[in-house]
C-alpha cells in the first residue's frame, strides 16, 4: 500500500502508485539511485548498449516487414529495402552499423570491467550476466549475417556450423540438426531468421533486465574501486560520495550519447560498409553453394577467435581443439570472478604486473583480430632453413603466439595478481 | 487434513513436492522432444538428397566436370595416363596415402586411385577442413609452383589434395576428400548416392 516515503497519495500518479508502484520504482531506480560520483569515460558504454540494443530492435522491426526469409528472395528482398523501400537503405545501415557498433560499445565496456575490477565480489553475478549477454550477442549477430544470403553470409555459417561436425562423436548429427538439411539452405535461413528476430532479442532483453537488477543490488563499481557504501550520511543515509544517477547521469550519459551518434551518424553516411569490415565486399553476390569465395573471413568483431580457431593446428587429424580453444578463448570470461586474487579492484591500485598483462591481453586481442581478416600466407613464409618453422606460414606462428599470450593473461591471473604489489586504497573516492 | 490438528507434515509435502516436480520434468522434456525434432531435415530436404545420375561419357580424359548431390559439388574428372602416373610417386608427401581414415571413402574404392573405374575419379568437391570449395588446378606446375603434380587447391585456408583428393601434408586439412557412395548403372552412367554390390 500507500507508503508515505515513496508514494504520492493524490492526483493521477497517487491514483497510479495506489495500484502500481511507478513512483518508488522511479526512486529506487533513477531519482534515489546513488551512484559513484567519479564516473569518468569508460563509464559511458554500459548506457550506450542500452540505446543500441533499443535502436538494433527498432530497426529491426522495420526490417522484418520488407525481408523475406527465403533462399529464393532473401537476397534480392534485401536490395528491394536498399532500393525501393522509402528511406529502406538509412533504416539497413542504421542496423548493420548498429551491430558492429554494438560491438564496440561492449569490448570497451568490458575492458572498462576489467580494468577498475568491476567483476569482484560482491559484482560476480552482474559479471556472469554480462558475458552470457555478450555470448548470446554473438549468437544473435552470427544469425543475422547469414539473413542477407549473400556469398560471405552463406560461407560464414557453411565455415561456423561445420565447427560442430568437429565435435567428438555426435558432430556431423548435431551440424545436420542445426541445419535442418545437408548443407545450408532455406530450412536454415528460416530458423536462423526465427532466432535471429524473436529467440535471442527475447533472451536478450531478460539477460539486460537481470543485468541492471544485479545492478542496482550491489550498486555501482567506480574508478577508484572503492565501495560507497561504506561511508553513508548518518541522517539520511545516502553515501556520501553517491549522486542521484538522474538527473546527474542522465545529462553526463546524454553528452556521451550525441558523440556517439555523431559517430555513428558519420558511419552510416558516409561509410556504410566501412571498407568491407562493416559489410563485406562479397556479401554484395548472392549466396551460391557451388562457388566459394577466394577468402572467409569473418566480420571485424569475430576475428579475434577466428585467428584463435586457425591457430591451433590439428591434433589426431582432428580440428576439435582449435574450435575447443575458440569457445574456450569466449567462455573464459565468466572465470575472471574467481581467476583474480588481487585485494584491490582498480587498476589505479594494482601493480605493474597486472598492467603489463593488461596491455599485453589488448594488444594481443588486436593482432588476433588483424590477423583473422587477412589471408594466413599474408606474410608469406618462413624460409625452409629455419628450424622447426621451415615452409610455415609467417601469420601462422604470430597469431599462435598471440594466442598463447590472450590465454596466459587469464590462465595465469591467479598468480600474478597474488603476487602484485598493489598500492594503498583510500576510503573515499578520488575526484581529479 | 489427516492429523486435524493444524500440524504441517513435512514429509508428505517433501514427497508431494518431489513428485509433482519429477513428474512435470518428464513431461516437459517428452514435450521438448518433437519441437527438437522438427528442427531435423524434413521428408522435402530428405527427398531432395536422393540420388542423382550422371553421363560420364560426357567427360572427355583430362576433363573435370561438376554436378550437385545434396547440395554439394560432385566433381568427375576422367583422368588422363598422365594424370594417373602422378599418383604413384609422391606417397610420402601425403597424409594418408594408404586410406586409413576409411570413412572418406566407400569400400570399393578403398584401393590407388580411389576409384572403381581407374581413370574416373567421382568425389566430393567440398574441402574435408572447414567445407569450403577446392579449385581443380589440374595442370602439373603453373601458379602453383614449380613442385606441382595436378590436383586440388582450397582457397580459404591453403590445403592443398592431389588428383585422387588425397590430402598433403601441411594442409590444414585432416582427411582426404570424400569419395561418395555411387555405382554403374551401365558403361557410362553413374548413379550418385547409392552404393555398388560388393563383389565376392
Amino acid at each position: 500500500m500507500a507508503n508515505s516515503k515513496n508514494n504520492e497519495s493524490t492526483g493521477l500518479i497517487g491514483w497510479i502508485d495506489e495500484r502500481f508502484p511507478l513512483s518508488s520504482f522511479i526512486k529506487n531506480h533513477l531519482t534515489e539511485y546513488y551512484a559513484p560520483k567519479n564516473f569518468n569515460f569508460w563509464y559511458f558504454f554500459g548506457a550506450l548498449a542500452l540505446f543500441v540494443f533499443v535502436m538494433q530492435i527498432l530497426t529491426g522491426i522495420f526490417l522484418t516487414m520488407h525481408y523475406k526469409p527465403d533462399a529464393a528472395e532473401a537476397f534480392a528482398s534485401v536490395e528491394y529495402i536498399m532500393r525501393d523501400v522509402s528511406f529502406g537503405w538509412l533504416i539497413r545501415y542504421m542496423h548493420s552499423t548498429g551491430a558492429s557498433l554494438f560491438f564496440v560499445v561492449i569490448y570497451l565496456h568490458m575492458f572498462r570491467g576489467l580494468m577498475y575490477g568491476s567483476y569482484k565480489k560482491p559484482r560476480e553475478l552482474l559479471w556472469l550476466f554480462g558475458v552470457l549477454i555478450f555470448l548470446l550477442l554473438m549468437a544473435e549477430a552470427f544469425f543475422g549475417y547469414l539473413l542477407p544470403w549473400g556469398q560471405m553470409s552463406y560461407w560464414g555459417a557453411q565455415v561456423i556450423v561445420n565447427l560442430f561436425t568437429t565435435i567428438p562423436f555426435i558432430g556431423p548429427d548435431l551440424a545436420e540438426w542445426v541445419r535442418g538439411d545437408y548443407l545450408v539452405s532455406d530450412a536454415t535461413l528460416n530458423r536462423f531468421f526465427a532466432f535471429h528476430v524473436i529467440a535471442l532479442p527475447l533472451a536478450l532483453a531478460g539477460l539486460i533486465f537481470g543485468h541492471l537488477i544485479a545492478l542496482h543490488e550491489v550498486g555501482s563499481n567506480n574508478p577508484d574501486g572503492v565501495e560507497i557504501k561504506a561511508f553513508k550520511d548518518k541522517k539520511t543515509g545516502i553515501p556520501l560520495d553517491g549522486i542521484p544517477f538522474h538527473p546527474y547521469y542522465t545529462v553526463k550519459d546524454l553528452i556521451g550519447l550525441s558523440v556517439f551518434l555523431i559517430v555513428f551518424a558519420s558511419i552510416i553516411f558516409f561509410a556504410p560498409e566501412m571498407g568491407g569490415y562493416f559489410l563485406e565486399h562479397n556479401n554484395f553476390v548472392p549466396a551460391n553453394p557451388l562457388v566459394t569465395p577466394d577468402h572467409i573471413a569473418p566480420v571485424w568483431y569475430f576475428t579475434p577467435y577466428y585467428s584463435i580457431l586457425r591457430a591451433v593446428p590439428p591434433i589426431l587429424n582432428s580440428q576439435f581443439p582449435g574450435v575447443a580453444a575458440m569457445g574456450l578463448s569466449v567462455l573464459i570470461f565468466f572465470f575472471v570472478p574467481w581467476l583474480d586474487k588481487s585485494p584491490v579492484r582498480s587498476i589505479r591500485y594494482k601493480g605493474l604486473l597486472y598492467k603489463k598483462w593488461l596491455t599485453a591481453f589488448v594488444l594481443s586481442f588486436f593482432v588476433l583480430g588483424y590477423l583473422g581478416t587477412v589471408p594466413s600466407n599474408i606474410w608469406g613464409q618462413f624460409s625452409s632453413a629455419v628450424p622447426l618453422l621451415g615452409n610455415g606460414d609467417i601469420a601462422t606462428f604470430v597469431a599462435r603466439i598471440f594466442t598463447i599470450i590472450y590465454f596466459l593473461f587469464f590462465i595465469l591471473m591467479p598468480f600474478y595478481s597474488k603476487k602484485d604489489k598493489t598500492k594503498t586504497v583510500p576510503n573515499r573516492v578520488t575526484m581529479p | 487434513m489427516a492429523n486435524g490438528n493444524n500440524k504441517v507434515d513435512l514429509k508428505r509435502r517433501k514427497f508431494l513436492l518431489a513428485a509433482t516436480s519429477v513428474t512435470g520434468a518428464i513431461g516437459a522434456s517428452a514435450l521438448a522432444l518433437p519441437f527438437a525434432s522438427s528442427m531435423l531435415p524434413s521428408e522435402k530436404a530428405k527427398a531432395a538428397g536422393a540420388a542423382v545420375e550422371f553421363d560420364v561419357g560426357s567427360v572427355g580424359p583430362g576433363e573435370i566436370k561438376t554436378t550437385e548431390w545434396r547440395g554439394q559439388p560432385v566433381w568427375i574428372l576422367n583422368r588422363s595416363k598422365d594424370m594417373l602416373k602422378s599418383l604413384d610417386v609422391k606417397n610420402n608427401n601425403l597424409s594418408d596415402p594408404n586410406l586409413k581414415v576409411v570413412s572418406q571413402q566407400p569400400t570399393y574404392c578403398q584401393n590407388a586411385t580411389r576409384s572403381i573405374k581407374s581413370n574416373v575419379l567421382v568425389v566430393v568437391g567440398i574441402c574435408t577442413h572447414l567445407g569450403c570449395s577446392p579449385s581443380p588446378k589440374l595442370e602439373k606446375k603453373g601458379d602453383m609452383g614449380n613442385e606441382w603434380e595436378g590436383g586440388f587447391f582450397c582457397p580459404c585456408h591453403g590445403s592443398k589434395f592431389d588428383l585422387a583428393g588425397r590430402v598433403y601434408k601441411g594442409s590444414p586439412a585432416p582427411t582426404n576428400l570424400v569419395v561418395p557412395p555411387h555405382k554403374y548403372l551401365d558403361d557410362n552412367i553413374i548413379i550418385i548416392g547409392e552404393d555398388q554390390e560388393e563383389k565376392a
